[in-house]
């Protein structure tokens, strides 16, 4: 019995060990990018945006002053005006045991809309939602379409074209890459909205989950539908698709994802400002703005936020999606 | 039943068939041709043969990449697998809080590797990082991380006191770095998976080895390891090929100059990066080098085929 509890205490102990290594980064992400950027470089480390404010002690008042140096039993500070931004006197001297230093809890938000103009990430947000939605719109067309086929008719060359389907899905991406660029060039399509859309919207995986499912389908239910004299098209829109909601709704959840997180696509085909998708922008903003590390978590909060935020509400869906395509793939 | 006449299944399949044929098989062998060429952005310019094949042979960048690669697949997929089936066997266990821990663990599966690259280059920062401040607490002081292009096996057995020769030294410290990262992003999916696998056994195997007194781990060994290889399969299919295409977590992490200290991180597909669109555009060059990649996965794709074959259960 003593066993069995030390046994379970042990596993509780273990999955919230390793849960917080999951989301420790992310809080302390989102607490770094609240932190003034003094205070990071000051060394604050932890969790909770604390910092340390300096206060000039006399005649009953406090004052919040910056120390600029420390001169014997004498300290050197520049007083705060009320604002907290300008200073009302620079270089006063005054006794040290005078500067009084406090902790105070201190939520910078105004790094986020610092770093959200600081380039313009709004742009590429749109960008981004632009290029995710083209992209899902057509991958449902193209995927419902050519799985439907896969599944339900026969005709010359169908298993042909199918294992060809599958055998480029095997190919990774960084292949394709460079004659992609080749062929990009001479369509045009280099810094077009084309290149991060139209090679994506065919997405071979899609095709087989939907092609498994449509398989389940029973024949009976398209033998009455072609006797009431419904069209291939129709069978597909009336009755093919509203029983395989769920399925669909798998393919757009990948699809959605794999748009809004590719990365290496995008850099390689666009190098326009005015065509970076999001992670494109995030990643030159990494590289120009690598010291200001506060700007730097602001901008990758809220660039994770929306699809953490999708991932929260529909988890049950997402995780059981990866599930399913992860055991049919 | 339906006839021929009143379908057209081309019609269907069109739409997605032009853009696999433009935009994959295409390019697939359009990076055949263009290996054997002098290619540049222009097009081709001579048949150079195998040229860029053998240069690949003398080159030590490319050599230095692939060992970097080998060892970060070397050390992200055993561990991740091994991981990954104690976690999920852990939450296949409990019953309380086990969506919150699904969740959780999943977080970083859907999260941009971009922004996560981000967050770690700080957390790994000898100035201010997480990753030394947390590892102070232990009295290990100082790491560079990802400034470190000393190896792993180096400075362990260094802070003992023994030297061991460079061959030996192992990953760097830099890209023990990327490893843990790249740890990290794959565990929560594959734990998934490897938990859906686990409820897939049939409870009755586990009762009947109780009942004949077969202990934890027995059972641990004889029933759930034989009946979860399928899914086993799948792990170390997918993570061997993902991990083989690392690119995001070396190109925001490392550097400047990328892929440093001294090249330690320098990972391949980073390197077909480097030269297909760095300064050199070496398209012909690059090509050749993602054959080369393709073929490794592809080989190592035929292989784990052909084990799962002779592992049947």
């Amino acid at each position: 019995m003593l066993k069995r509890y030390f046994g379970k205490g042990f596993s509780y102990f273990m999955l919230i060990f390793c849960g917080l290594i999951m989301v420790v980064p992310f809080i302390w992400m989102v607490s770094t990018s609240m932190k003034s950027q003094t205070a990071i470089n000051k060394g604050s480390v932890g969790f909770i945006p604390i910092e340390f404010v300096n206060y000039y002690a006399h005649d009953g008042k406090k004052e919040l002053c910056e120390i600029v140096d420390q001169e014997g039993y004498l300290t050197v500070i520049n007083i705060y005006d009320k604002d907290r931004k300008t200073f009302k006197e620079s270089y006063v001297k005054v006794p040290s045991e005078n500067i009084k230093s406090s902790k105070h809890l201190k939520f910078h938000w105004e790094n986020f809309k610092e770093a959200f103009t600081k380039v313009p990430f709004g742009r590429y947000f749109l960008n981004t939602l632009f290029v995710s939605f083209s992209v899902l719109i057509g991958v449902l067309i193209t995927s419902c379409l050519a799985a439907y086929a896969f599944a339900r008719m026969r005709f010359k060359g169908r298993d042909f074209i199918f294992y060809l389907f599958i055998s480029m899905m095997m190919v990774p991406q960084p292949i394709y890459l460079i004659p992609s660029y080749f062929l990009l060039t001479k369509l045009g399509w280099i810094n077009t909205y084309q290149a991060l859309i139209i090679p994506w919207i065919a997405n071979i995986f899609s095709i087989f989950l939907l092609r498994q499912q449509f398989k389940t389908i029973p024949q009976d239910l398209f033998d009455a539908a072609v006797i009431d004299g419904c069209s291939q098209f129709a069978i597909l829109w009336r009755i093919v698709l509203p029983i395989s909601k769920p399925i669909l709704a798998t393919t757009a959840i990948f699809s959605l994802i794999g748009s809004w997180n590719s990365f290496m696509w995008p850099l390689v085909m666009t190098s326009s400002d005015n065509l970076r998708v999001l992670q494109v922008g995030l990643s030159y903003f990494a590289q120009e703005a690598s010291s200001s590390t506060a700007l730097l978590m602001s901008a990758s909060t809220f660039s994770i936020a929306p699809l953490l935020i999708m991932f929260l509400f529909a988890q049950k869906q997402i995780i059981s999606s990866f599930i399913s395509s992860g055991l049919k793939g | 039943m339906i006839t021929k006449k009143n379908y057209f299944p081309f019609g269907y399949i069109l739409p997605a068939f032009l853009i696999v044929f433009a935009f994959r098989l295409i390019p697939i062998i359009l990076s055949f041709i263009i290996s054997f060429f002098k290619w540049t952005i222009h097009g081709p310019e001579e048949f150079i043969g195998l040229r860029n094949y053998i240069k690949l042979f003398q080159d030590p960048v490319f050599w230095q990449s692939l060992l970097n690669t080998f060892y970060l697949v070397v050390f992200v997929v055993p561990i991740t697998l091994i991981l990954s089936l104690f976690f999920a066997n852990l939450l296949n266990r409990t019953k309380k809080l086990s969506g919150l821990f699904r969740t959780t663990y999943f977080v970083p599966t859907v999260t941009s590797l971009v922004a996560i690259s981000i967050v770690w280059k700080l957390i790994f920062s000898p100035h201010g990082g997480l990753m030394n401040h947390v590892l102070g607490f232990f009295s290990i002081h100082g790491l560079n991380w990802l400034s470190e292009p000393q190896g792993i096996f180096t400075l362990l057995f260094g802070a003992m006191g023994i030297n061991i020769p460079n061959a030996f030294g192992g990953p760097s410290l830099a890209l023990f770095a990327i490893i843990i990262v790249s740890i990290w992003r794959s565990l929560g999916y594959n734990t998934i998976i490897y938990l859906a696998g686990l409820q897939n056994i049939p409870e009755v195997y586990y009762e009947a080895a109780e009942i004949d007194g077969a202990s934890k781990w027995k059972q641990f060994f004889n029933i759930t390891v034989p009946l979860i290889s399928p899914t086993t399969f799948y792990v170390l299919l997918m993570t061997t090929i993902t991990t083989f295409q690392v690119f995001s977590q070396v190109y925001l992490m490392t550097g400047p100059p990328i892929g440093g200290p001294l090249g330690t991180t320098k990972v391949i597909v980073y390197y077909i990066f480097d030269i297909g669109f760095g300064e050199s555009q070496n398209l012909s060059y690059a090509s050749a080098i993602a054959l080369v990649l393709f073929f490794i996965i592809l080989g190592l794709t035929m292989l784990q085929k052909r084990l799962e074959k002779k592992v049947q259960y």
